[in-house]
């Protein structure tokens, strides 16, 4: 597209089917301890 | 849902709902801006001023193609299919253990009041810890990877324990099949060779207390007797970074009304040779000098554009660094679950005291309110788990509409009962940095992947031959 570009390589929904198993890290144990930030963190499928 | 925003010459629109990121032209912007209220053929008449007729329908059926995808305007299907937050078991997997409540730093913001936490002061004995890792491993199901945070205080005023409960872990990892990843938190002060050389071998993370320039650091992180701790600690943090390879620590720090302008310590921080570092803002009562206030707020978005615009600048060179809260992953990240269900505090993550009490979170330590039940006896106070299981995004009206909904999951429940005296509410200082912090990161994602600019932010000048046709 010329006008448009997609940086993303997988969208949200696709989560939806294979997600949900829980093994990665807490948020507040990454750096924060006073702020929640979860969209940094990283899926355990994908290491 | 979409968001749309102009940022350091990016033209950035997020499809809230699937995550999917577009950078844009100026029309393509203007198009996708007009897209839900108007018909197509009030879109070419409004635009076709300014823009060839034949472009303004070919973004229209980019748009088109991009909906069939499911990565622009896309309907909300999580909320009533993937979870019902009241059901869901949850599981014990991450403990923040207050190792100590003591502290060698009398640091004026200290959440923990210099480490006591409203209350005594105290180290965690080695049964305590014990115990803890007991309770864990027994609530976890069938979490493998269980974390543990050695947290105070300052942890390594009990540095023996510290040893122990890993070497502990260690032993009972294997016979429960879990994997422990330890990590901790210190201000350095007591940091030397063998405690290094520790730290490298078992913990997976260290986060190391630091605020950025000297005199931003020394003021808030000083001495009990008043002298300041940067000269002491910067030498032994650059130390354990360059034997860590640079990878799996933080130099953390946190800005408040003293340092507004942080991005100066962030920079400092990069130019002292480190390269993973947070530095985030202050929580704390309104009426302390040092809170930040609602007025601060756009000065403080401005610092976070300066410092996305220097480290696009210096990506890919040797001065590069990574800064945590505008970390964001577009190939994959956490799934929905993730970002629907919140941080975890009170369900599967908890904190510990040294005497073994279950609190929500580190934030929650002594407030009696939030007492969940103890390490020996388990979590007791089963009603108010339960509260903190529906503590998510859609339990949080100020949420509902907010773009960064998947990116902050909700928010933090204790910044949200400091201010507003409930768990479901929303810090709303917070809320505006974080979205701004979100912008910012999609912003360093463009710039990075090679998307072109669609204006030179130096001269404003149109940067691409589409903007140019303006």
């Amino acid at each position: 597209m010329k006008h448009i570009q997609t940086l993303n390589t997988q969208i949200l929904q696709n989560t939806v089917k294979k997600g949900g198993c829980g093994e990665c890290q807490t948020s507040c144990q990454s750096a924060c301890k006073t702020s929640c930030t979860v969209g940094n963190q990283t899926c355990e499928h994908q290491k | 849902m979409i968001h749309r925003y102009y940022n350091n010459g990016y033209y950035i629109v997020l499809d809230v709902n699937s995550g999917a990121v577009h950078v844009v032209d100026e029309l393509a912007y203007e198009v996708i801006g007009l897209y839900e209220e108007h018909q197509p053929e009030e879109i070419v008449s409004r635009l076709r001023g300014r823009w060839p007729e034949g472009e303004i329908r070919e973004v229209l059926d980019d748009v088109e193609t991009l909906k069939s995808q499911g990565t622009l305007f896309t309907e909300d299907t999580y909320k009533d299919r993937v979870i019902d937050f009241k059901k869901r078991s949850t599981v014990v997997k991450a403990l923040c253990l207050h190792i100590a409540h003591d502290c060698n730093l009398a640091c004026r913001y200290c959440f923990a009041e210099e480490g006591e936490y409203h209350g005594r002061r105290a180290l965690m004995s080695y049964e305590v810890g014990k115990q803890a890792l007991d309770f864990l491993i027994a609530n976890s199901g069938n979490r493998r990877n269980l974390e543990v945070d050695f947290f105070g205080g300052e942890p390594l005023m009990n540095w023996q324990v510290v040893k122990d409960l890993v070497a502990y872990g260690r032993e009972q990892e294997k016979i429960h099949d879990k994997n422990f990843r330890f990590t901790l938190t210190t201000n350095g002060i007591l940091l030397n060779d063998e405690v290094q050389d520790f730290l490298n071998k078992e913990m997976s993370n260290v986060v190391l207390s630091i605020d950025g320039r000297k005199e931003v650091n020394d003021k808030m992180r000083p001495f009990r007797n008043g002298h300041g701790s940067y000269d002491l600690i910067v030498p032994k943090f650059q130390k354990l970074a360059e034997s860590r390879d640079q990878n799996n620590y933080y130099v953390r720090g946190t800005f408040t009304r003293n340092n507004l302008d942080f991005s100066e310590d962030v920079l400092h921080l990069a130019d002292l040779g480190f390269k993973q570092i947070s530095v985030e803002p202050v929580v704390a009562a309104p009426e302390e000098p040092y809170a930040l206030r609602e007025e601060d707020v756009p000065f403080i978005c401005e610092q976070y554009d300066k410092l996305a615009a220097e480290m696009v600048r210096r990506h890919g060179t040797d001065k590069d660094f990574n800064f945590f809260h505008f970390m964001i992953d577009l190939t994959g990240g956490p799934c929905v679950y993730k970002r629907l269900s919140g941080c975890g505090s009170g369900t599967e993550y908890l904190a510990v005291t040294p005497w073994g009490d279950l609190y929500p979170c580190h934030q929650f330590v002594g407030n009696e309110k939030f007492l969940m039940g103890n390490v020996f006896d388990g979590v007791t106070n089963t009603e108010l788990r339960d509260e903190f299981k529906c503590c998510n995004v859609y339990a949080k009206e100020k949420c509902r509409n907010c773009f960064a909904k998947f990116y902050c999951s909700g928010g933090c429940a204790a910044n949200s009962y400091n201010f507003h005296g409930s768990i479901t509410d929303a810090y709303d200082v917070g809320c505006e940095l974080e979205k701004k912090r979100v912008e910012c990161a999609i912003m360093i994602k463009a710039a990075t992947a090679g998307a072109p600019a669609a204006k030179d932010v130096v001269t404003g000048a149109p940067a691409s031959e589409e903007a140019a046709r303006e």
